[in-house]
């Protein structure tokens, strides 16, 4: 039996153990449907042509554990900011751990996913806004929103600014070895908001430390994620994905962000880890004076692959994008880049930026980018630039004319590349921990303080 | 201190150098003048160790040592400095951690122990006063939008805070206004000692005013055609090259 046969006929058993009354429970029903109609993709797709999708596909996965596995704090306390207060949402396995945990019902809702859809009181919510952007002929998506019944739920009302970041943590245990989780994420910001959200997955063992009683029998995790966001009038989200996990562990992320007039967004996307990794982060400018920002850091060794397929759809006039990623590759990794942008017939005075910079350090390799303009409208600014290469030699010689030596130089250089992106991240505590991850995976000892 | 002898250097084949030779000694400055096209700047990046060219013939001795297969990094670890004429923007890092960077590996490289974050904020402190540099300037990224006085500033910031032994100012005068220019002479004015010595290389003689240098060389066509004291810069600066 195939992956997507055995997901499929597991559908019904999923249902019996869920609460069929549930307002959702249509969306479950179609979507897998719809899942069961197109499959998933492969390679002769143009939108997956270069992410190797079958390799992780594995008909072994399962979507449910068999138990509660409990884990150590020690092993995982470096996956949460220290040093500043924030909200926690910490799923293991795929389930809530209200342990370490740290949640709110006061100024605004930060909880989870789950009690939002049982609870009556959200059911205004939950039709308003839940599965509202997802895009219906998306596979993962629609295989999220048929299994999906967890995750963090942020809502933010009108006038507020959340006065703590949010940190939305998933943790693989590793105590079953093959599972397929489908964490799910709605987070709604109403008029004139303010949030800062940082989301990341780990999984806590790879194969060789797997409990599974038989090594050969591990099968390397694999997360389909889903975030809806909905960013009202004036208001402004900061969000942050951290992708460090380990190698084995895949993930296929889907983000769907709506912004309205006078809005802010701004996505950083981490990918320093995994086996492979997809985001197809979509941003909708459903307003005027919408700025959204995108922005990435990429640095892959061993055999990674890490793939970015963006969507910034201008909508309306007078809005602006800007996009910046930047990918270091060593060994044999390979990254993606695709950048679409949509500018409708009235999307006029929109200005859009993107720009994709890799340094290609491994001999072997790869890096595909690709802009995509589809433009609409006559009187815009649309810009787009990549770059594939090596270090600067002009660059490398100043260093060195300074004393600095070959192997530092370089690391120095390299971490400049990437630390340039990280300019707008504004907290502190996280631009720290980041940079740190970054010097680290370059493996460049500075001589200053980070 | 710095001994060139019959220096023929080339890049992608064609000959730049043709036979330079120069003595430095400790104390000294230089002045190498010349026009557009004669070698100026190849031979600085020479000295400094570029590897854009190719040593075909003759020499560079650097305290009795021959320097030619030293790297650009060891030569910089034994004191020598070069002033780029077009200062790299490299944005990502800032001007004091390059520069903090840049000296520990110098001290590391020597086999002595790293600054103490304390004495390097001291002196760091000290070094942009003499050259009227903002704290604000020292946060920013390295080069990145500077103006040409700020980059040559910067430029001669960092070899304050190097002390080499022999620097090479490569067309340092040039994109400076005048105030610039009084500052970045009175700084290398300061750093001046008898034991170190300083090559300046200039296509006008303006920056001579301020740095009074001991000999004037004047390089044409990839030799030294004429060398004499400082009023032999004046006389070029008034009659041009072509009467030589």
């Amino acid at each position: 039996m195939s992956l997507k046969e055995k997901l499929v006929s597991s559908f019904l058993a999923f249902e019996l153990d869920t609460d069929i009354m549930s307002n959702v429970h249509k969306i479950r029903s179609q979507s897998i449907k719809e899942f069961e109609k197109i499959g998933f993709p492969n390679s002769k797709d143009e939108y997956w042509k270069y992410t190797p999708v079958k390799k992780i596909l594995n008909e072994k996965l399962t979507l449910f554990n068999k138990k509660r596995h409990l884990i150590e704090f020690d092993k995982v306390k470096d996956f949460f900011l220290n040093g500043i207060e924030s909200y926690k949402l910490v799923f293991i396995d795929g389930m809530f751990d209200p342990l370490w945990s740290d949640t709110t019902h006061e100024e605004a809702d930060v909880c989870i996913l789950s009690s939002v859809l049982e609870k009556e009181k959200y059911n205004n919510v939950i039709s308003k806004y839940y599965n509202k952007l997802v895009n219906s002929k998306e596979s993962f998506s629609l295989l999220n929103s048929s299994f999906s019944k967890e995750g963090a739920y942020v809502h933010v009302p009108k006038n507020v600014v959340l006065d703590k970041p949010v940190e939305i943590v998933h943790i693989n245990s590793g105590g079953e070895s093959s599972l397929m989780l489908q964490p799910r994420s709605l987070v709604i910001l109403e008029k004139n908001s303010k949030a800062q959200i940082i989301e990341s997955h780990y999984s806590l063992t790879g194969k060789q430390e797997s409990s599974a009683n038989n090594v050969d029998d591990f099968i390397d995790p694999l997360t389909n994620s889903l975030t809806e966001i909905h960013i009202n009038e004036n208001s402004n989200l900061d969000y942050y994905k951290i992708q460090n996990d380990v190698e084995t562990s895949s993930i296929i992320d889907n983000t769907y962000i709506d912004q309205k007039s006078n809005s802010e967004v701004s996505c950083h996307t981490f990918s320093f880890g995994g086996n492979i990794v997809r985001n197809n982060l979509n941003f909708y400018q459903n307003g005027t004076n919408v700025n959204s920002i995108l922005k990435g850091v990429t640095i892959l060794g061993t055999n990674q692959h890490t793939d970015h397929h963006t969507l910034v759809h201008h909508a309306n006039p007078n809005c602006e994008s800007y996009q910046e990623y930047k990918g270091i590759y060593d060994d044999k990794s390979t990254g993606v880049f695709n950048g679409r942008v949509v500018v409708d017939k009235i999307a006029q005075k929109i200005n859009a930026f993107q720009q994709n910079n890799n340094l290609i350090i491994g001999d072997n390799a790869t890096v595909n980018t690709k802009p995509q303009l589809e433009i609409f409208a006559d009187d815009v600014k649309c810009s787009h630039g990549c770059t594939i290469g090596q270090l600067d030699k002009e660059a490398l010689f100043y260093l060195k004319a300074r004393g600095i030596n070959e192997n530092d130089a370089k690391g120095l250089l390299t971490y400049a590349f990437a630390n340039n992106v990280l300019e707008n991240v504004k907290m502190q505590v996280l631009k720290s921990k980041i940079k740190k991850i970054i010097a680290d995976k370059i493996g460049v000892n500075l001589g200053f303080e980070l | 201190m710095l001994k060139i002898e019959n220096l023929h250097v080339s890049i992608d084949d064609k000959e730049i150098l043709k036979g330079l030779s120069l003595d430095v000694k400790p104390g000294e400055i230089h002045a190498i003048m010349g026009p557009n096209g004669s070698g100026k700047s190849t031979l600085s990046s020479v000295i400094a160790g570029s590897e854009d060219y190719e040593v075909v013939k003759g020499n560079i001795f650097y305290n009795d040592e021959n320097i030619e297969d030293l790297s650009a990094e060891e030569r910089a670890n034994k004191g020598i400095f070069m002033s780029f004429q077009y200062p790299v923007e490299i944005p990502g890092i800032t001007v004091t951690n390059f520069i903090k960077t840049a000296i520990n590996s110098n001290l590391k490289a020597r086999g002595e122990k790293e600054m103490p974050a304390g004495d390097m904020l001291k002196k760091i402190r000290e070094k942009s006063k003499l050259l009227e540099i903002d704290s604000k300037f020292l946060s920013r990224s390295l080069n990145e939008g500077f103006s040409g006085g700020e980059k040559k500033r910067n430029e001669i910031f960092q070899m304050a805070m190097l002390e080499p032994s022999l620097a090479i100012l490569d067309e340092t005068d040039s994109g400076l206004d005048i105030d610039a220019l009084k500052i970045v002479a009175n700084g290398v004015n300061k750093l001046k000692n008898d034991d170190n010595a300083i090559i300046i290389i200039t296509h006008y003689q303006r920056l001579l005013d301020y740095i009074l240098p001991d000999f004037v060389h004047v390089l044409q066509d990839g030799k030294i055609t004429k060398s004499g004291d400082k009023s032999l810069a004046l006389e070029l600066e008034e009659k041009g090259y072509d009467w030589i």
